[in-house]
C-alpha cells in the first residue's frame, strides 16, 4: 500500500514514521559516542547501573517539583546518575564488596524504590510509567498533518512541527560531541591510564564524574523515547563493536558513530518494513534496534578484518604453514648433513607431528624449495641456502641461550625451535653450537 | 503503543496504565491490624497463603545459591540471565501458539525462558572467548540485545498474536499477588530443589569457590561442580520470574550473600545467613503485596532485602563499618601508643617534656585532637602519667612496653636482613608496622631463626632476664 505522501521503496509515512526515526537515531548516536569511553574504562555496566536508577531520580524529582519540565527531570536524573556512582564507590570501598557485586545491589535498590514510587507519582496523573521507562514511546512523535511532499517538508514552517523530545535529543547529541571534541586529549588519557592523567595536572576522577553526568544527561534525554534498553545497547555495542574494528581511538569512535547510525536507521526500518511484509503490525522499534546493534557485533566478531574469528583463523593457519614448511626445510638440511639426500613422505610426517605437511610440501614445491620425487622429498639449490639459514639460525640461537641465557646445553633445543621461526636473527660468532654440531 | 491497558487495577505490578486512572483507583486501602495478623499468621485464604509460602521458599533459595553465584563472581553475568530470559518467554507463547496448544501456561514459557537464558550465559562466554572484549562489555551487550528481542517479540505479540496475549509482561515486574496455586507450587517445588541441591552439593560447591586449581588437581569434575552452580542460579532465577519480575531477579540473589558476608567469615554461616535474609524478605515482601495490591512484590522484596543489607554494612559485628572502623582506630591508637612508648625507651628516660612530645607529633602526624585522645588512653591504661605543662611520664610499666616493641622492632629489623635480602637501608619503614603487631609465638620463633645466624638481639627475652640495652 503506497499513500501519496510515501517517500521510497519502502514504506515511510513522513507524519508517522519521521520523527521516530530521527529520535531514535539522535539517541543511538549520543549514546553510541559516550559508549566509547565506558567500554575502554570496563565501565559498561555503569551505563546498564545509571539507566536503571535514573528512574527513582525522575520520580523523586517529579514529587519534589510537582512538574515535568524537561530541566526538572534532567536534573533529578543527573542527580541520581551521579549519586549512583558515589554509592557503587562507598559499597565497593566501606564494605569491601566484589565491585560487579556492588553494582548489583546498589542498582537493584534503586530501581525498586523507582518502581515503589512510581505508584506515588501515578496518584497525580502522570504518564510516568514504569513500561515507557523501559522501551520508550517512540510511536508518539507522530505528525499530525504533515506535508505532502519535500519541498512542503523543506521549510522553515516545518520546524514548529518538531517535537519537543527531539529537540531536547539533538541539544544532547551535540552538547555529548562537544564534549568529546572539546576534552578529547583529556578523556584519553584518563581513559587509557588515570594515574599519568592525574599527573599531567587534571584530575581523572573528576574526569569520571564529568562522563557519568553525561552518560546521565543522555540516558534521561534518550529514554523518554527510546526507553532505557536501548540505552545501554547504544552505550555499549557500537562501541564495543567498533573496538573490534580498530585500535586507534579517533577511529574507534568514527566507526562507534557510523554503527549507532546503522542501528538507528536499520532498527528503526526494521521494526516497521519488515512486519510490514508479512502484513503485520509494526513491532517496538527501540527494541529492534538493540538487536540491530546485536546483529552488528556478530558480525563485527565474526568477519572484522582486524580482530575477527575468521581473520584470526586465517592468520594462525598461515603461520602453521610458515612454521612447517620451515620445518620441513630444516628437516631435509640436517637428513642431508647426516648424509642422506630427500626423506619420504611417511619419514617427514613421523619428524613434523601435528604441522600440516601436505601444505608445507605445497607451498614449498610452489616456490621452488624442494622437489617432490614420488613421495620423496629433496631440498633444491635455492631451498638448500634457505635450510642453511635457519639451521643457522636455530643453532646461533642455541648457542646464545646457553651462553647468555644461562640455559642447560640439554635445556635449549625446544625454545630455539621457536625462536628460529622469528625473523629477529640472532647474534653471531661462533663457528659450532653447544651440542658441538657446526654453525653453517 | 498502547501495550498496557490490560491488566486490572490489581494487577499491583507496576505497570500500571495510569493516564486514565483515577485517583481512587490507585490509591491504596491501608490493611487493618487485624488483616496484617491475619495474613502474616498464614490465615488470610488459600491462594494468598500459598503466594507468601512460595516467595518465602523463593527467598530463601536464592539467598542460599546467590552465595556461590557472588563467591564465582557471578552477580551481574545473573543480571544478563534474567533478562536474556524475555525472548525466550515471548518464542515459547508463539511457538505454542503456532504449534496449536495453550500457550500461556506457565511450564512452557517457563522451559522457553530457561533455553534463551542459558543461550546468554554462553554468548557471553563466547564473547569473552573470541573476541577481545572485557567481561562488562560482553554482559552489557548480552543483557541489552536478548532483552530489546524480547521486547520485540512482546510488542509483536501484543499488536498481532490472537487473543490471550496479555500478561507475559507481568514477566518483567513481576506479579506475585496474583499468581494461581499451580504456579506457585512448580515456583515453590523449583526452590525447594534448588536449596536440597545445593545443601548436598555444599562441600564441592565451597571447593570450587575457594580454591578450583586445587580441587581440580584432587580429581573433582571442576567444570561439572561449575555447572551445576550454574544451571541453580538459572532455575532460580527462572522460578522467579513470575513473582519478583525479571529486572529485579537478580537482586533476589546477590543482595541476601551479600549482606549476609557482612556478618561471618564461614561458609556454612553465609549460606544460612543468606537464607534466612533472603527468606525473611520474600515473606516480608509478599505479605505487603497481599494487603497492598498495588505495591509489586518484587519491588518491597528488593527494598526489604536493601534495608538488611544497609543495617549489614553499617552495624555488623564482623565486617560491618561501624565494627572495622572501631578495630582500625583501636589499632592506630596502640601504635601510635607503642611509638611514644618506644621514644620514651630509646631516650632512656620516662620523662618526655613537652617540645619532644610535639616532635614525635609532627614526625607521626598525630593531629592536636588525636594526641590528647592518645594520651588519655596511654593514661588510663595506666602507661603514662600526666606532668606538668604538657609533659608526660611514661610508668614503669610503659618503659617495658616501649622496651619490648623497640626489641620487636630489632628483632623484624634483623630477620628481614639477614633472610629476606632486604638492604638494612630500607627496612625500617615496613619493620615500623609491623612491630606492633608480632605474637609472642612469632618473636620467639624471629628469635630461634636468628640465633641459628649467630644474631641475638639483647633484651628482654621471655625469661625476663637481661635489661634493655
Amino acid at each position: 500500500m503506497t499513500t501519496p505522501r510515501s517517500l521510497a521503496f519502502i514504506q515511510f509515512d513522513i507524519g508517522l514514521d519521521l520523527f521516530p526515526l530521527i529520535a531514535g537515531t539522535l539517541a543511538a548516536v549520543g549514546c553510541g559516542l559516550l559508549g566509547n569511553f565506558l567500554v575502554l574504562r570496563r565501565l559498561s555496566l555503569m551505563g546498564d547501573a545509571i539507566s536503571h536508577s535514573v528512574l527513582p531520580g525522575l520520580v523523586i524529582a517529579f514529587l519534589i517539583a510537582s512538574t515535568r519540565s524537561p530541566l526538572v527531570m534532567f536534573l533529578g536524573a543527573a542527580i541520581a546518575g551521579v549519586a549512583t556512582v558515589v554509592l557503587v564507590e562507598l559499597v565497593k570501598k566501606l564494605g569491601r564488596v566484589e565491585p560487579g557485586a556492588a553494582m548489583g545491589v546498589v542498582f537493584s535498590i534503586l530501581f525498586a524504590l523507582g518502581v515503589l514510587l512510581i505508584e506515588r507519582a501515578a496518584v497525580r496523573h502522570v504518564d510516568l510509567d514504569a513500561d515507557c521507562v523501559l522501551h520508550g514511546q517512540l510511536e508518539t512523535l507522530a505528525w499530525y498533518g504533515a506535508p505532502d511532499t519535500l519541498a512542503g517538508l523543506l521549510q522553515w514552517s516545518s520546524f514548529d512541527a518538531v517535537p519537543r523530545q527531539v529537540i531536547t535529543l539533538a541539544i544532547m547529541v551535540v552538547l555529548a560531541f562537544a564534549f568529546v571534541g572539546a576534552l578529547f586529549k583529556e578523556l584519553r588519557i584518563a581513559a587509557f591510564d588515570p594515574a599519568l592523567a592525574t599527573t599531567q595536572g587534571f584530575n581523572a576522577t573528576s574526569m569520571h564524574y564529568l562522563l557519568m553526568i553525561f552518560v546521565a544527561a543522555a540516558t534521561v534525554a534518550s529514554f523518554e523515547v527510546v526507553g532505557s534498553i536501548l540505552v545501554i545497547a547504544m552505550l555499549v555495542c557500537p562501541a564495543a563493536t567498533a573496538r573490534l574494528m580498530t585500535d586507534r581511538l579517533p577511529s574507534q569512535i568514527a566507526w562507534s558513530v557510523v554503527i549507532s547510525l546503522a542501528c538507528g536507521v536499520g532498527g528503526y526500518l526494521g521494526a516497521t518494513a519488515i512486519p510490514a511484509v508479512f502484513e503485520k503490525d509494526a513491532v517496538n522499534a527501540a527494541g529492534s534496534m538493540a538487536m540491530v546493534a546485536g546483529g552488528l557485533l556478530a558480525l563485527a566478531m565474526i568477519a572484522s578484518p582486524k580482530h575477527g574469528v575468521i581473520t584470526r583463523m586465517l592468520r594462525r593457519r598461515r603461520l602453521a604453514i610458515r612454521v612447517a614448511t620451515d620445518d620441513l626445510l630444516a628437516a631435509l638440511y640436517r637428513a642431508e648433513e647426516a648424509g642422506r639426500t630427500g626423506l619420504p613422505r611417511d619419514r617427514l610426517g613421523a619428524l613434523l607431528i601435528g604441522q600440516p605437511l601436505p601444505l608445507a610440501i605445497t607451498r614449498a614445491t610452489r616456490s621452488a624449495l624442494v622437489t617432490d620425487d614420488r613421495g620423496v622429498i629433496r631440498l633444491t639449490r635455492s631451498g638448500s641456502v634457505a635450510a642453511r639459514d635457519l639451521v643457522r639460525r636455530h643453532r646461533l640461537w642455541e648457542h646464545y641461550l646457553v651462553d647468555e641465557g644461562g640455559f642447560a646445553p640439554d635445556h635449549v633445543h625446544a625454545p630455539a625451535e621457536t625462536l628460529e621461526h622469528l625473523p629477529t636473527q640472532p647474534p653471531g660468532g661462533p663457528s659450532r653450537d653447544p651440542h658441538g654440531r657446526p654453525i653453517p | 503503543m498502547q501495550r498496557v491497558g490490560t491488566q486490572d487495577a490489581h494487577s499491583g505490578g507496576g505497570q500500571g496504565g495510569l493516564g486514565g486512572a483515577s485517583l481512587a483507583d490507585v490509591t491504596d486501602d491501608l490493611p487493618s491490624i487485624g488483616q496484617v495478623v491475619e495474613t502474616m499468621a498464614f490465615r488470610a485464604g488459600f491462594n494468598t497463603n500459598m503466594v507468601i509460602a512460595g516467595t518465602t521458599l523463593l527467598g530463601l533459595a536464592a539467598g542460599v545459591i546467590g552465595v556461590f553465584a557472588l563467591l564465582r563472581k557471578r552477580s551481574l553475568m545473573t543480571d544478563a540471565l534474567s533478562h536474556a530470559t524475555l525472548p525466550g518467554i515471548a518464542l515459547a507463547f508463539l511457538a505454542a501458539g503456532w504449534l496449536g496448544f495453550e500457550g500461556r501456561t506457565l511450564p512452557v514459557l517457563l522451559l522457553g525462558a530457561t533455553v534463551t537464558g542459558v543461550i546468554g550465559v554462553l554468548c557471553i562466554q563466547a564473547i569473552l572467548r573470541f573476541s577481545r572484549l572485557h567481561e562488562d562489555a560482553a554482559i552489557g551487550i548480552v543483557l541489552s540485545v536478548f532483552f530489546g528481542a524480547g521486547i520485540v517479540g512482546l510488542s509483536y505479540i501484543q499488536a498481532n498474536a490472537a487473543a490471550g496475549s496479555a500478561g507475559l509482561n507481568k514477566f518483567i515486574y513481576g506479579q506475585a499477588a496474583t499468581m494461581q496455586p499451580p504456579d506457585v507450587m512448580l515456583m515453590g517445588a523449583i526452590a525447594l530443589a534448588g536449596i536440597v541441591a545445593t545443601l548436598l552439593f555444599l562441600k564441592e560447591f565451597a571447593l570450587v569457590c575457594f580454591n578450583d586449581a586445587f580441587a581440580k588437581v584432587d580429581g573433582w569434575p571442576v567444570g561439572i561442580i561449575d555447572l551445576v552452580m550454574m544451571g541453580l542460579v538459572v532455575i532460580v532465577t527462572v522460578a522467579g520470574l513470575q513473582a519478583v519480575g525479571l529486572i529485579l531477579v537478580v537482586a533476589m540473589l546477590i543482595i541476601p550473600a551479600v549482606a549476609a558476608r557482612f556478618w561471618t567469615e564461614r561458609l556454612w554461616l553465609l549460606v544460612v545467613i543468606a537464607g534466612v535474609i533472603g527468606g525473611s524478605s520474600g515473606y516480608l515482601g509478599s505479605v505487603v503485596s497481599a494487603l497492598l495490591p498495588r505495591k509489586p512484590a518484587g519491588a518491597v522484596i528488593v527494598l526489604s532485602s536493601g534495608a538488611i543489607f544497609i543495617i549489614s554494612l553499617v552495624a555488623a559485628p564482623a565486617r560491618g563499618v561501624i565494627a572495622s572502623t572501631v578495630r582500625r582506630l583501636r589499632l592506630r591508637f596502640r601504635i601510635a601508643g607503642d611509638h611514644l612508648l618506644e621514644r620514651a625507651h630509646e631516650l632512656a628516660s620516662p620523662a618526655l617534656d613537652r617540645s619532644e612530645v610535639d616532635r614525635l607529633s609532627d614526625v607521626r602526624g598525630w593531629s592536636r585532637p588525636f594526641r590528647s585522645l592518645l594520651l588519655a588512653s596511654l593514661r588510663k591504661r595506666r602507661l603514662i602519667e600526666r606532668g606538668v605543662r604538657g609533659a608526660v611520664t611514661v610508668s614503669q610499666a610503659g618503659l617495658d612496653r616501649g622496651a619490648r616493641v623497640a626489641r620487636n622492632h630489632a628483632l623484624w629489623e634483623q630477620y628481614l636482613v639477614a633472610y629476606a635480602d632486604i638492604a638494612p637501608s630500607h627496612v625500617d619503614w615496613s619493620v615500623d608496622q609491623v612491630e606492633h603487631v608480632l605474637s609472642d609465638q612469632l618473636v620467639r620463633d624471629l628469635e630461634r631463626q636468628l640465633a641459628a645466624r649467630g644474631i641475638t638481639i639483647p633484651g628482654e627475652r621471655p625469661e625476663r632476664q637481661a635489661a634493655p640495652a
